[in-house]
């Protein structure tokens, strides 16, 4: 009785207002927005899909406001702020007073669904050509029956042809649930030439009687699902090969430093976590100047960071190494201690500078998302860039160790020492140039792993472990080594942890890196050539 | 002369600076000693370094508005450092050696476990404000956080409701240690009471700090395209969480496909992530900083001060959060009970917190149980919105009984509600 003299009164409330509202806003149905507010989901979601229906532009703004959280109900009334003046969400009539007390309408996972959908639908018709592809693209992975009408018309006025086929794949996926079993049949027969694990679960359930009454509809989707599954399968194959690469590209990009250090000039640097660090935070200060100075040309601090991060770890790197490294040569037990105590120096210094927390750095629009190379082979942006990046560092150093006077003095002074200064070789000033580049080179790494994982005082722990497996694995002294190492000890990783879980394949990992390492105690790489062992 | 000068120089500054003493320990008597025992270094200060400023805070508060019983707080604050025996010996140190009335501190489970043995010997009383495994009743600690049955179990029904998409696969992710294996052996007992097959819940765990989310996000994608709607419960731990939601936006899984709901993942931890490709995806906590209501405008607003007047790092981006909010009412229960125990002594303010109730920056009231010292505390069910807040979605209509010993843990029907006395 109530409820019926409380819709009685909101169609009056909603007539008057109609009488009331301001010409210049197409007035949408007052009745009907004030369901949008409604407690019961179900209510909320069947008037999105009525606004969704209506091909009426004013229909489309309430809803993308009511997605952006703007739509408020107070005193029984649906408004959303323009500026300080509250206005009515259906007549856009000016509210006076605003009312006291608000909330913004709750907006859960399925109402945002049935919101996208809907914005989707009021898309469809858009004069531009890449709005219509799109919202045709939204409604690829759950169209509901009731936008089914609305994709039948848009298929009638499409012309492009690409929308044209996402239209269809849409269509049939909305027309899954049609009560009609032709129509049932007719879409699984669609969606057969799909190549989405997403559609490919839509149909799974088809298969079971209990929701698919009708036999020849569960054998045209039994048939349809084997199709997509083998369209699937090269994908994901490619996709595990993808994940280990990148990872490997990951762990040599920090070893490639640590290879330099201890590799080559043979310095046990338990501080080399921390320089990758110190590229990390020159990252984020990097960012944090282009926020404050340069906002327009923020997507591309990460170009900017790359120098920054380079010759501020290599200098700290050098300082390292003037101040004690240099001091400990030939002693590696001592210099073990030392470059201990360095790192723990370098953390607290950092959690002085930045604090505790780990500090944010985003990722650039870039990077962000990935990219569909083929059906189930999804490559998320960042990491296609960190593996060209690992491959520029990686051109990078080998020109500087090959090609430059710098990386022969190098290589001679760590061929032969005392050979190399009688020569004229200036040995100590070398020795502080190459630990720096090792340095610059992990600020590198520290610039990749800011974008994929926490920038915190505590990072580089993370990564000592690693980098000393990467290097000793592929033999020390071995730059070759240390990326087929690395490549390996990624796509290994990968492979167990799809079989045995993460916690099982890192053990295993480092089983294996033992009994290898028992076995040919020199690497994968062996250096060749004569050499002054002390 | 100037000899009787000196010796009496000297006879008056030794008479005043005994007098100074003896003032100075007058003084020292007129404060109530209170530890501190929070990480402030090591993996676990991201975490927990708030909690300590906000202990810190509400010290301050109690202080200016007049001590308790007369007596002004006096903090001690040590730094475990993330390393869980060390929490054993500096809980030692505060007890015997600082002679503190009351601990406040901890946050994973292996460091209360770590502590435990040490206030049962000496008699010492630890708040732990944290959301935790159950499993546990001691009569020296108070759990002013959430048992399973105040956050896990509600969040998982809610998935399972219509407005939570009807989810009828569970994939169980957790960072390996007893935390997270403790609470998926109860939700997994809990789904199996509700009829989900074992084929439909897959469980993942990765070891502290891993930081590569590639194979476990392809694995739940997988899991999830085999028919049937799937959500994901996370008790993923610590700064793992970043790269693990930074993995699932780049890789398109949205919150309207797979759902994420997580229990260890609040404001604090969502500050370093960009949360716009997250929004829709699920935590459960007994407080949001979204909450409106004059409690927690005037909680938030105390910890805004607080962070510009200390300078804390970023001071103009701090958030309050859920182990916050339940540091702060465990103090001011704590001083309540002193006030109705007119004692410090540890049992009589065990007593006397059995009751105890505090207007929470939840909006509800707050209440000690009679008997098995956890808070009955209301639950809330949040989704990440772009800003990093969250928008509560489900709350229950009022405050929930804790229940520690889980019914769904075969055995646990025998358990007492009440901890040995001992």
């Amino acid at each position: 009785m109530t409820e019926i003299t409380h819709t009685m009164t909101r169609y009056l409330l909603s007539l008057l207002l109609c009488l009331f509202a301001v010409p210049a806003f197409a007035a949408l149905d007052p009745a009907l927005v004030r369901q949008l507010a409604d407690e019961d989901s179900d209510i909320k979601i069947a008037a999105i899909q009525q606004f969704g229906a209506s091909a009426d532009p004013e229909a489309g703004r309430l809803l993308k406001a009511m997605a952006d959280d703007e739509l408020l109900v107070g005193d029984d009334t649906v408004f959303r702020f323009d500026g300080e003046q509250a206005r009515d969400a259906a007549s856009g009539a000016l509210i006076e007073p605003v009312p006291e007390a608000y909330e913004s309408i709750t907006v859960n996972n399925r109402i945002r669904a049935a919101l996208s959908n809907a914005l989707a639908a009021l898309k469809l018709f858009d004069a531009d050509r890449g709005v219509r592809l799109t919202a045709a693209k939204e409604l690829q992975s759950n169209a509901g029956l009731e936008v089914a009408p609305i994709l039948a018309r848009a298929m009638d006025k499409e012309s492009d042809s690409e929308i044209q086929a996402l239209l269809r794949q849409a269509h049939a996926l909305a027309n899954l649930g049609n009560p009609d079993a032709a129509a049932r049949l007719a879409a699984v027969d669609v969606l057969s030439d799909s190549a989405s694990a997403a559609t490919r679960g839509l149909l799974l359930p088809l298969l079971e009687t209990a929701n698919e009454p009708d036999a020849t509809v569960r054998a045209a989707a039994a048939q349809a699902v084997k199709e997509i599954e083998s369209r699937l399968a090269i994908g994901e194959t490619l996709a595990k090969m993808f994940t280990g690469i990148s990872l490997g590209s990951i762990l040599l990009l920090a070893a490639l430093g640590l290879a330099i250090t201890y590799g080559v000039m043979g310095v046990i640097n338990m501080a080399h976590g921390e320089l990758l660090m110190v590229g990390a935070y020159a990252t984020f200060f990097v960012q944090t100047l282009f926020r404050a100075w340069l906002p327009d040309y923020l997507d591309w601090y990460l170009l900017a960071a790359v120098p920054v991060a380079f010759f501020a770890a290599a200098l700290v790197g050098m300082l390292l190494e003037r101040t004690v490294i240099r001091r400990l040569y030939g002693r590696p037990l001592e210099t073990l201690l030392a470059t201990w105590g360095l790192s723990l120096v370098l953390i607290q210094a950092a959690r002085v500078l930045f604090g505790a927390q780990n500090v944010e750095v985003a990722n650039p629009v870039w990077m962000s998302g990935g990219v569909e190379i083929m059906a189930g082979l999804v490559l998320p942006w960042n990491r296609i860039v960190i593996v060209g990046f690992t491959l520029f560092v990686l051109a990078l150093m080998w020109v500087l160790m090959q090609k430059t006077r710098l990386g022969l003095f190098v290589r001679a002074v760590t061929q032969n020492r005392p050979m190399a200064g009688c020569v004229g070789v200036p040995t100590g000033r070398v020795d502080t140039l190459a630990f720096g580049l090792g340095a610059g080179i992990a600020g590198l790494g520290g610039v990749a792993l800011s974008q994929i994982t926490n920038v915190g005082p505590d990072m580089g722990q993370g990564y000592i472990v690693d980098s000393f497996l990467v290097v000793v694995l592929g033999g020390v002294g071995q730059l070759a080594g240390a990326v087929w190492a690395a490549l390996g000890l990624g796509i290994v990783t990968k492979f167990l942890e799809g079989w045995w879980g993460a916690v099982i394949a890192k053990i295993v990992v480092l089983v294996i890196v033992i009994i290898f390492i028992q076995k040919r105690p020199q690497g994968l790489f062996a250096l060749k050539g004569r050499f002054v062992e002390n | 002369m100037h000899r009787r000068n000196f010796i009496k120089a000297a006879t008056l500054s030794v008479a005043l600076a005994a007098a100074g003493l003896t003032s100075l320990s007058a003084l020292a008597a007129d404060t109530i000693k209170v530890g501190i025992l929070h990480s402030l270094s090591g993996t676990m200060a991201i975490s927990e370094t708030a909690l300590k400023e906000t202990a810190l805070m509400t010290i301050d508060e109690i202080n200016k508005s007049g001590g308790v019983m007369g007596k002004k707080l006096e903090a001690v604050v040590v730094d475990p450092a993330s390393n869980w025996p060390l929490f054993a010996e500096k809980s030692r140190q505060l007890l015997s050696k600082d002679k503190v009335d009351v601990v406040f501190g901890c946050w994973t489970s292996v460091s209360r476990k770590s502590v435990l043995p040490v206030f049962k010997e000496l008699n010492g009383l630890l708040f732990y404000p944290v959301q935790y495994e159950g499993e546990e009743l001691e009569k020296n600690v108070f759990y002013t956080g959430a048992a399973p049955n105040q956050q896990a179990i509600p969040a998982v029904e809610y998935l399972m409701s219509k407005d939570g998409g009807s989810a009828k696969r569970w994939v169980l992710l957790g960072t390996d240690y007893v935390y997270p294996r403790t609470t998926n052996k109860i939700l997994r007992a809990f789904l199996k009471s509700k009829g989900v097959a074992d084929a439909d819940i897959m469980e993942e765990y990765t070891p502290f700090g891993h930081s590569d989310y590639q194979t476990i996000i392809a694995k739940i994608k997988k899991f999830a395209g085999e028919g049937k709607k799937t959500a994901v419960v996370s008790t993923i731990n610590g700064d793992s969480n970043v790269p693990f939601y930074k993995e699932l936006g780049n890789a398109g899984l949205k919150a309207s496909d797979v759902p994420v709901v997580a229990f260890s993942v609040g404001e604090e931890e969502l500050r370093g992530v960009d949360t716009k490709p997250l929004q829709g995806h699920l935590a459960a906590w007994n407080y949001f900083q979204s909450i409106k209501n004059p409690e927690n405008a005037k909680f938030i607003k105390m910890y805004r001060d607080w962070a510009k007047k200390n300078k804390l790092p970023n001071a103009d981006t701090v958030v309050t959060n859920d182990p916050m909010e339940a540091t702060y009412i465990g103090i001011h229960m704590w001083k309540q009970a002193v006030e109705k125990a007119k004692s410090t002594d540890v049992d009589k303010v065990i007593a006397a917190m059995a009751g105890q109730t505090f207007k929470a920056p939840s909006g509800f009231v707050a209440k000690m149980d009679e008997k098995n010292h956890h808070l009955h505390k209301p639950v809330f069910i949040g989704e990440v919105k772009s800003d990093g807040q969250f928008n509560v979605v489900w709350k229950t209509k009022g405050p929930v009984r804790a229940a520690p010993w889980s019914p769904y843990i075969p055995g646990n029907d025998k358990k007492k509600d009440v901890p040995d006395s001992k």
